[in-house]
């Protein structure tokens, strides 16, 4: 994974729609940015005209001229020395506000879009890579916006008005400058080519270091049991030695582009100096001249320098930029749905799908809970069918459970149900109604689901059981505590119910994650139940205490749980025995156990559990 | 850093001849202006073709001097850095190879792979710019000054104003943006961590509908973190205006003063327009300074972090003349209390008991009742407080402890394999083992039943931390791997959970027929791994609360007896 995003790191594939795509962000703030770039072209012509302005200044004192004409130049050149702290602040200060805005723009667009986008995207991509694009991408992005975009238009003009003014004063040398530049221009780019090897190749010896870190760190302690000592050491070395020598080379390419730059200019600075005098002795120039002259050849070659410096940088920002634009372009989860969901439709408390009729009424359904499914197929990918023909029907209250072994499909099935992933034929229907008929949001908030692997969020230990009903009081955050057997420990932290917990709750132990995760779902007092429960080991008073959790968080709905507890495969309505996507036994635990089929070996313990 | 500059040592030329060339390469670069005056004031005022040319010529062969002293002082300085930089990261790697399980604990892992990443490359960065910016600065500088000075005395003053302005400046500007860059850093680790937590969480925020409430906590924080960059940047942004002004504006007086000198003939033309080139040059490299000095805050945080490392010292200690013999499989206990650094309170306490060679002891218990850790002692991965293991007879302190760690082969709860093929993955047990005795240990681990499945048998590919096998595969995998050793004892910290029932009873079977004379201790959750061992130790906080065979603890182990009635209702199996 590594190897496959360096390489890619560095060329953008598309670099002008990228570029194109980029700036149209700068159309919500049409004006800050024409004033920018106005004042930092007014900041540009300035340094040119200050410069310029060395040459009557001097010329006056050599020639020993009036020295109130020299006062006067002066004068204006201190104006445009005002000029130029002017443009630069006023320039400079837009222009990075400005990419703060567009950044901070993307990144709501990036975080906003990413929550809008199915599960099946999250089981393609990687976190780390998503999380590079977060983070390094629009940090590369951000600094190129800051820098590349005001120096790429200094550099333009600076060059362009330098350039102007030098005709004026002198063709000639002009000539001499514009060779010279070419030539600088040559160097940069043979330099440039080069290094981007040298640059690509330390990029991937960097990557299997980093790699190979990543692997023995967290394999340190087998190394320790296994005396690989030695031996990793030996490994490491040589692979460090390549970073080594990889490094060398790129970074001796990159960083000789300064001397041979700066030392350019000087020669260029001699022959200036060497042909301006020729020049004088023929009274086709003044002295004045040559100083504006030696001048312009430091201003000119400043920003060519800083430029080539960094479209390494810029590269490697556009190629950024098009991996932040394809999150961009990532279809979102579709929603047709057109049904909804209504609260206490009867005043009653109870809750009903409003479905609309053909002749433009609606139809109110209470919900029960009834759930079908109707030759249901599924796969992933549309090749690999996971799922084949998969029929059954659940009554409002009651526990169907699903046995088989690692991708049987388990986990699958309930996926379905909450529509994290689209049936490929068949229907499952919700109290009679197509669940694709059903507007998801309203779909999952009659839903509530306990994953085997528990995920929580920074924040108190009320704010993780709220986060299943955003307006629960703090007495219906205890309750749901206490139904799913929470209470108990909770107390027993240090600031109880409003101790913080660290990133993905990492302060809890594994068992009461689950205890929290369970009164997390009883809160949002769900019609339908989806129980994935954990293999994990833990200790035998926990794990009774979440048994007993569930079971009361079962009682009275829907429930569809992944089993692994035979007490809980025991007192389900009905077991569904999976077998490479089909259901190949039904029935309660007495009548599978006297088939002596799949469901009996699964309970003599001959069959691999995930 | 003094600790870290003796690894300089195999690159230590490369260190001194780049910054000679740098301060050469300088020279090179003030004596051009210096030259350029010359022509001016000699040669056009004389009319002196000739000496025109030959001074021209003097300048550009300085300037092409410079530039090759100048690319060799970048060459050796990109090797010095990053030779240095290697040879930090060779320390450090081989440093953390030397750690005690203790010492691992103390640094997570993903903080020593930054030190070995991040840190070390910052390292060979800083130092690459110390050789060639903390040199080149301050000697331009200097040099520039002396040339100013030389050329014209009293107008050189104006530095004596612009120089300390300038520095005024960028002092008070970054004074004002540093704390802002530090707060920048935590408000992007705040947007960071809610795009994380959105990552890994993102089924949970899904299925109870809260996209808009995340959404709403995301730009609050993004908001927050845009106000510090907004407010940093305002103080950034006049640098370069400042800059700007007070150079022009020393410009401008030295034409003006300069000028005014012409006329009395006290300075000429040519000096004029050097002096303008050294003011240039002058306050640049203050601003190149005080760039070099923001770096360096950086390069000193990875330094004392890497300091850290290679200052922690393994508390295991070999022994001088260590043994490197073994009777035979015997452990055990004396009277051993054990205590995690850092820890007010002893982890395991008066631990006694004796297993002969070849038994089988099964442990047993709940989290936290110190299983792992007491079974850790035996290959000596941590050392006991108080009392003693023997291993063999002999105290495990006495021993070799590679040799002890051969012979005890232990296979950890939280297992790993490492990318390659399941061959380079079971030789580590032994680097000279055969496709026979490989085959062997994978028989006894039943894992050939799957691994002889595969088209490519033993040169199966292994990706990174084994992820392309299942859980119980990989268990059966890392087994082989330990008995690959041909050890004396193996630990199995509770390395089948993974494993299906009829595999287990496999396994068990197997260690107990064909590897008779080794010494097995098997840690498990479930009853039915342990239930067949020839004893069963039953820990309760750090204290054995029984030992004795499966029928004994039945009879007279509450805790043991407790485990057993959850796991008969709560387990599918039995």
């Amino acid at each position: 994974m590594m190897d496959k995003k360096n390489k890619a790191a560095f060329k953008p594939k598309n670099p002008k729609m990228t570029l194109l795509r980029l700036f149209s962000y700068y159309r919500y703030y049409k004006g800050l940015f024409i004033f920018g770039i106005l004042s930092i072209i007014l900041a540009s012509l300035g340094e040119v005209a200050a410069n310029g302005m060395l040459s009557p200044i001097i010329d006056v004192f050599v020639s020993g001229g009036n020295i109130n004409d020299a006062l006067r130049f002066i004068l204006i050149m201190a104006g445009f020395v005002l000029l130029i702290a002017l443009g630069q602040y006023m320039g400079n200060r837009t222009m990075a506000r400005l990419a703060q805005k567009i950044i901070h723009k993307i990144r709501e667009e990036m975080f906003a879009h990413m929550e809008k986008l199915p599960v099946s995207y999250f089981d393609t991509h990687s976190h780390g890579e998503l999380m590079s694009t977060f983070t390094n991408d629009v940090d590369m992005l951000n600094q190129s916006l800051e820098q590349a975009v005001s120096q790429i238009l200094v550099s333009i003009v600076t060059v362009i008005g330098t350039f102007i003014m030098m005709i004026i004063i002198s063709p000639i040398l002009t000539l001499v400058v514009a060779i010279m530049l070419i030539l600088m221009f040559v160097i940069i780019k043979y330099i440039g080519s080069k290094s981007a090897n040298y640059f690509r190749n330390q990029q991937l010896r960097l990557a299997d270091m980093n790699g190979y870190i990543e692997e023995m760190m967290s394999g340190q302690k087998v190394v320790k049991v296994f005396n690989y000592e030695e031996r990793a050491i030996e490994d490491f070395r040589g692979r460090n030695d390549e970073l080594r020598k990889s490094s060398s080379k790129a970074s001796t390419f990159g960083v000789m582009l300064m001397p041979i730059m700066g030392n350019l200019t000087f020669i260029l600075y001699s022959v200036i100096a060497m042909l301006g005098s020729f020049l004088v002795i023929k009274n086709t120039l003044s002295v004045g001249n040559i100083a504006a002259f030696l001048q312009f050849t430091r201003t000119i070659s400043r920003p060519i320098t800083m430029v080539s410096n960094q479209l390494n940088t810029l590269f490697a920002a556009l190629a950024g930029a098009e991996r932040i634009f394809s999150i961009l372009d990532e279809e979102v989860e579709k929603d047709e749905g057109d049904v909804s969901l209504v609260i206490d439709c009867n005043g009653k408390g109870n809750h009903c799908w409003k479905v609309p009729k053909a002749d433009g009424n609606f139809e109110n359904i209470p919900i029960k809970g009834y759930v079908t499914f109707k030759d249901v197929d599924f796969g992933y990918v549309a090749e690999k069918q996971v799922l084949k023909n998969i029929n059954l029907y659940a009554k409002p209250g009651q526990k169907i459970a699903f046995v088989g072994s690692t991708g049987a499909g388990k986990t699958t099935i309930t996926n379905l149900i909450n529509r994290f992933y689209e049936i490929n034929d068949g229907a499952i229907l919700y109290d009679g109604v197509d669940i694709r008929r059903i507007n998801k949001f309203d779909l999952r908030s009659t839903m509530s689901i306990v994953l085997q692997d528990v995920h929580l969020f920074e924040g108190t230990v009320a704010d993780n059981i709220r986060y299943g009903r955003l307006d629960a009081s703090d007495e219906e955050v205890e309750e749901a505590a206490k139904l799913a057997n929470a209470d108990y420990f909770i107390k027993h932290l240090p600031q109880g119910y409003d101790t913080m917990l660290t990133v993905d709750g990492q302060n809890l132990s594994q068992g009461e994650r689950q205890l929290l995760s369970i009164a997390r779902a009883a809160i949002a007092d769900p019609e339908i139940l989806i129980l994935d429960e954990a293999t994990s080991s833990v200790d035998t008073r926990t794990e009774k205490l979440i048994s007993e959790g569930m079971d009361k968080l079962m009682e009275g709905r829907t429930t569809f749980v992944i089993a692994h507890r035979m007490s809980t495969v025991r007192d389900s309505n009905a077991i569904m025995v999976l077998e490479q996507g089909e259901i190949i036994e039904r029935g309660n635990h007495d009548e599978l156990m006297a088939q002596k089929g799949r469901y009996y070996s699964l309970n003599a313990g001959t069959i691999e559990l995930d | 850093m003094k600790k870290l500059l003796p690894l300089m040592k195999k690159y230590l030329a490369y260190a001194i001849l780049s910054p000679i060339f740098m301060i050469l390469e300088v020279l090179g670069d003030i004596i051009v202006p210096y030259l350029m005056s010359k022509i001016v004031d000699i040669g056009i005022a004389n009319q002196d073709i000739d000496y025109i040319i030959k001074v021209g010529l003097l300048m550009i062969g300085a300037a092409l001097v410079a530039m090759i002293l100048g690319v060799s002082s970048s060459f050796f300085g990109a090797s010095a850095g990053y030779g240095f930089a290697a040879e930090v990261r060779q320390k450090v790697f081989e440093k953390i190879q030397g750690f005690s399980f203790a010492n691992l604990d103390t640094f997570q892992v993903s903080s020593l792979i930054t030190r070995l990443t991040n840190d070390c490359n910052t390292i060979g960065q800083v130092t690459m710019m110390s050789l060639r910016m903390a040199i080149r600065a301050p000697f331009m500088m200097i040099f520039a000054l002396f040339m100013s000075f030389t050329i014209n005395k009293s107008l050189a003053r104006v530095f004596l104003i612009s120089l300390p302005l300038l520095a005024i400046a960028i002092a008070a500007i970054l004074s004002k943006a540093r704390p802002l860059f530090f707060k920048l850093q935590s408000r992007v680790d705040r947007v960071n961590g809610v795009i994380q937590e959105n990552l890994t969480n993102i089924r949970v925020v899904k299925s109870f509908n809260r996209q808009d409430f995340e959404e709403k906590k995301f730009k609050e924080r993004n908001d927050g973190l845009m106000n510090v960059a907004l407010k940093a940047i305002s103080y950034i942004i006049f640098l370069m205006p400042i800059f700007n002004i007070i150079v022009y504006s020393t410009i401008i007086a030295v034409l003006w003063f300069g000028g005014k000198q012409i006329i009395l003939g006290t300075m000429t033309g040519g000096e004029l327009i050097s002096f303008i080139t050294y003011i240039t040059q002058v306050l640049m490299s203050l601003i190149m300074i005080s760039m070099y000095f923001m770096s360096l805050l950086r390069g000193s945080a990875s330094v004392s972090r890497i300091v850290e490392v290679l200052d922690t010292e393994s508390e295991i200690k070999e022994k001088i003349n260590p043994i490197t013999g073994i009777k035979d499989g015997t452990i055990s206990f004396d009277n051993v209390s054990f205590i995690y650094p850092g820890s007010s309170e002893c982890t395991l306490k008066n631990i006694n008991f004796n297993i002969e060679s070849g038994e089988t002891l099964g442990i047993i218990g709940s989290t936290g009742s110190s299983k792992s850790t007491l079974v850790q002692l035996i290959p000596r991965l941590y050392d006991v407080k108080d009392g003693s293991v023997k291993v063999g007879g002999v105290d495990v302190k006495d021993y070799d402890i590679e040799f002890l760690r051969d012979k005890v082969a232990f296979v950890l709860q939280k297992n790993t394999l490492f990318s390659g093929t399941i061959r380079t993955n079971m030789k580590w047990g032994n680097e000279k083992a055969t496709d026979e005795e490989i085959i062997e240990a994978l028989k006894h681990a039943q894992a050939w039943e799957f691994v002889s499945a595969y088209d490519d048998g033993l040169d199966h590919i292994v990706e990174q931390s084994g992820d392309n096998y299942s859980g119980g595969q990989k268990q059966r995998l890392t087994i082989a791997r330990a008995l690959m050793k041909s050890p004396k004892v193996i630990i199995l910290d509770d390395s089948t959970s993974a494993v299906d029932m009829t595999t287990d009873a496999k396994i068990q079977k197997a260690f107990k027929v064909d590897l008779p004379d080794v010494t097995t201790i098997i840690i498990a959750q479930r009853i039915s791994s342990i239930q067949h061992a020839d004893r069963i130790i039953v820990m309760h906080e750090g204290k054995i609360e029984s030992m004795g065979s499966h029928y004994e603890l039945m009879e007279n182990s509450p805790i043991y007896m407790e485990i057993y009635e959850s796991q008969q209702k709560g387990v599918i199996g039995e």
